[in-house]
């Protein structure tokens, strides 16, 4: 970097410097941006980015347009919400979602999303602790965690940060860590269903993990955006399992069930039993984080969630649900049909598919090179995703299914 | 905040909780600031606390460094409490500047329209650019840095400008040094803090270690003496000015510039008020020339399209503004939005852009200048009393003196007599010790009222 202008005096921040790239989901759509280039005519299906693509149920943005349109007059009207959240939703929510777990309305934090509450956690929680994330994970873990000042040095060698536990999940553990294997890490991010492996941990798995949260003093911060997706007896909550109270916190979002990816609205959960080593509860100080760096999420977006968790609300995002099942059924049944290797699309929107002794970032190009298919190179999510995609399930069904004829002939050509 | 909140459960004593520290202690009822109730919850900690479960997870020390609540939640835990005392009062609020009016037709007609197009095939978007929807960021360089120089993509849309400060000091990072007026709007420091950037608080100065508070007071022309500063990586400046009121000349932004300049300093800019500017003192930093080197811009539509609840912004960040090593601050912004965000609700961007519509310009300007008349009403009303008043011209704050009485003081008494609620000086920082900060957002006969009541107390 060069100066031939004004160089401001301020140091660049060194967490930004140990960056290694851009965030993952910007890289793959210059990616295709780049192959759009090259083909411009090229029909180009998006089974990449996790974008939600069905319209929203008209009962839902009815609400909002009601909402809206009381914005207009003096009685509708309404200026700044509470931070934490309208307290309608906040109950909503607890009544949905946690009802005979013990989770208070008080405990839910409505946000701007999963992805925003990440980073507030991770303000929340300060520089000086160690992560353990599960490997392959969402990226922005561990890309939060460098960001903040906790991760150390990448060490190019083994594709890992110094100072972040990764917890390899594959098919031979059934894409659940060795915990025996883990030092002690303070904080462990656990995705279930999880992006991008799809696989729903059972209630034995995570006892197992609150358990050992339990004897390390650790806490979880435990991902449940896609939990809606569960179509077996899977747990849907972390607090579902006994003692969770007392570790961990869920982080979810109305994102993949109600197709809020624009919309904006998520929530987290920290229940007031969550308590520091010096015995200050976790509520307090991340509620402080909600007031002082947040100012609630938009109250437009929130009017629409109340709408989506009302039982015909419930009932409608549950079909949207089902849609995107059914195209991942179609994706795995013409993936597996060649022979190949698939995990997930059974609990989670998503599909991984092996591809052994590959590079993942050869396999998502010459997939986009030759059928203008847009995946997600496994390695994308941590090394542990080397040799897989990650196909998403989200599109409309006809793009879905031109899609899997396209991956079956350029496979079925590959194999002959 | 909103006035709609239910105190259906009692609170326990939250008066007092402000002013104690925020150090934990076991064996003492913690209060948990938890709006939504529009009380304080409690634990009762005592017993349970020795033997309750406690992970091995230290407290962030940053965070224990903050001395008590933000501080607009604790103006709101006051007001409820004291609602509480008198159920009967017509509490009038001018305390958080929080918006009243409906937004205009013009602008929530297209975010009634967005909404419903989400319902239909052609119509519904998922994921938006995480730095804001190209038309939008468009009418915001051309509505307001026409001329200047600032392109679309320096302009980076979000979900307001508090979101967005702590999002700049996640970008700059705990090695840094700040500047700060004082008085300032607290989340400038308390993010600070959060971030690590300072010390502790020193009890005897009221101010933490390693910020450097510059003073402005009616003495200095509401401007800091630059030359008694020590250099500062970043400085947050805010004009017109929250809670002071006071808009810098074209003159000071220039002496301001220099500083940077000279120093290596970055200037945060923050031009939240800018349409409340009544003469022709500077809207934007990049104003003045040279800025687009030493200088971001945070700004937001809730004080001018009453979007306090629908919640957009943007900050600027120009290309030219570099790091000491060359590298473009905009881009480690770019990484953080794209990490650490995602994006602004697409249907307030919708609004927003129905807002720099001309008929939606037209729409901001009437509810503003609605504002600024209710400041004016505020600022004849003290006036009249024989305060001495600061602000009320640029911005829709008017900042009354009371010399030699402690603002905390003054705020309950006011509470107290008038049922009105304003906001203490030295909430602001030390350098609003004296002074109370009086919002002019309000239905025009609760200012009236209020302006009632304070002439009945003062006169």
């Amino acid at each position: 970097m060069s100066c031939a202008g004004h160089c401001t005096k301020v140091p660049r921040n060194s967490n930004m410097e140990k960056l290694q790239h851009g965030y993952l989901f910007p890289e793959i759509e210059r990616h295709e941006n780049m192959h759009l280039e090259k083909y411009p005519h090229a029909n180009i299906i998006d089974l990449g980015i996790g974008d939600t693509t069905e319209p929203l149920p008209t009962m839902v943005t009815s609400s909002m347009v009601d909402f809206v349109r009381g914005l207009s007059t003096s009685k509708g009207y309404k200026g700044y919400g509470p931070e934490q959240g309208e307290q309608a939703l906040r109950k909503a929510i607890a009544d949905v979602y946690y009802k005979d777990l013990g989770i208070k309305p008080t405990e839910v934090f409505v946000s701007d999303g999963a992805q925003c509450d990440i980073t507030r956690l991770q303000l929340l929680m300060g520089p000086n602790l160690k992560i353990a994330v599960q490997d392959p994970s969402f990226p922005a873990y561990i890309d939060s965690s460098v960001i903040i000042g906790q991760a150390g040095d990448f060490l190019d060698k083994v594709g890992k940060y110094k100072n972040i536990e990764y917890m390899k999940c594959g098919p031979q553990t059934n894409f659940f860590p060795e915990l025996h294997k883990a030092s002690r890490p303070e904080l462990i991010f656990f995705c279930s269903p999880n992006n991008p492996t799809g696989h729903a941990a059972t209630r034995k798995q995570l006892e197992q993990l609150v358990d050992f949260a339990k004897v390390n003093g650790s806490i979880i911060i435990y991902d449940s955006a896609y939990s809606a997706y569960i179509t077996d007896d899977s747990p849907k909550s972390i607090f579902e399992i006994p003692g969770a109270r007392e570790v961990a916190i869920e982080v979810s979002s109305f994102s993949k069930f109600a197709g809020f990816t624009g919309v904006r609205l998520g929530w987290t959960v920290v229940p007031e039993e969550l308590l520091y080593s010096n015995g200050f509860p976790v509520v307090h100080d991340f509620n402080r984080i909600m007031c002082t760096c947040f100012n609630g999420a938009s109250n437009i977006a929130q009017a629409g969630g109340l709408a989506c968790l009302s039982p015909e609300g419930l009932r409608a995002v549950k079909s949207l649900i089902n849609y995107y099942m059914e195209n991942a059924r179609i994706l795995v049944n013409a993936l597996a049909s060649l022979g190949l290797t698939v995990y997930g699309g059974k609990n989670a929107p998503y599909v991984w598919v092996h591809f052994p002794g590959s590079k993942s970032w050869n396999v998502f190009a010459e997939i986009l090179e030759k059928t203008h298919i847009i995946t997600v190179p496994g390695s994308g999510f941590g090394p542990g995703g080397e040799e897989y995609i990650r196909v998403s399930a989200f599109g409309q069904r006809d793009s879905i299914i031109e899609a899997s004829e396209r991956l079956k002939y350029l496979l079925y050509q590959q194999k002959n | 905040m909103s006035i709609t909140q239910s105190l259906s459960t009692p609170l326990s004593s939250s008066s007092s909780t402000f002013l104690a520290p925020s150090t934990f202690n076991p064996r003492s009822q913690v209060a948990l600031p938890v709006k939504s109730l529009g009380v304080c919850k409690c634990i009762a900690a005592s017993q349970e606390a020795d033997t309750a479960y406690k992970t091995k997870v230290s407290r962030n020390g940053n965070i224990a460094k903050l001395q008590a609540g933000y501080l607009f939640p604790e103006i709101a835990r006051r007001r409820n409490a004291h609602l509480l005392k008198y159920p009967d009062a017509k509490v009038i609020s001018l305390g958080i500047g929080d918006t009243t009016e409906p937004i205009p037709d013009a602008i929530t007609s297209a975010m009634s329209k967005r909404s419903q197009a989400l319902s239909t095939i052609e119509g519904y978007s998922g994921y938006g650019a995480e730095q804001g929807e190209k038309a939008l960021r468009s009418a915001i360089a051309s509505t307001f840095y026409r001329d200047l120089g600032i392109e679309d993509d320096d302009i980076f849309v979000s979900d307001g400008a508090k979101c967005d400060i702590s999002r700049l000091q996640i970008v700059f990072g705990s090695n840094i040094k700040m500047a700060v007026q004082d008085p300032s709007y607290p989340a400038y420091v308390d993010s600070s803090v959060i971030m690590g950037q300072t010390g502790f608080y020193q009890k005897d100065v009221e101010k933490f270690a390693n910020i450097e508070y510059m003073r402005c007071n009616p003495e200095n022309g509401f401007f800091p003496d630059l030359s008694s500063i020590s250099r500062p990586d970043i400085i947050f400046f805010c004009s017109p000015n929250n809670p002071t009121g006071a808009a810098a000349t074209r003159e000071q932004l220039t002496q301001l510039v220099k500083f940077a300049k000279d120093n290596g300093s970055i200037i945060i800019h923050d031009s939240a008020y800018a349409m409340y500017i009544s003469g022709d003192n500077p809207r934007s930093i990049f104003e003045i020339p040279g800025a687009k080197e030493v200088a971001l811009e945070v700004s937001s539509f809730s004080k001018y399209a009453g979007f306090t609840g629908v919640r957009l912004g943007w900050t600027v960040i120009p290309k030219q503004l570099l790091f000491s090593d060359g590298f473009p601050v905009a881009k480690d912004f770019n990484r953080i939005v794209c990490t650490c965000f995602n994006g602004a609700s697409n249907i307030s961007q919708a609004g927003g852009l129905a807002c720099l519509s001309p008929e939606g310009l037209k729409a901001m300007q009437d509810v503003i200048g609605f504002y600024k008349d209710n400041t004016n009403i505020i600022v004849e009303t003290f006036d009249s009393l024989g305060f001495k008043v600061y602000g009320g011209k640029d911005a829709p704050y008017v900042w009354v003196h009371f010399p030699g009485r402690n603002s905390w003081d003054v705020f309950a008494e006011i509470l107290e007599k008038t049922h009105v609620v304003t906001t203490p000086g030295s909430g602001f920082g030390p350098g609003g010790e004296g002074f109370v900060r009086v919002s002019a957002f309000g239905h025009r006969e609760n200012i009236l009222e209020a302006c009632r009541r304070f002439k009945e107390l003062y006169k």
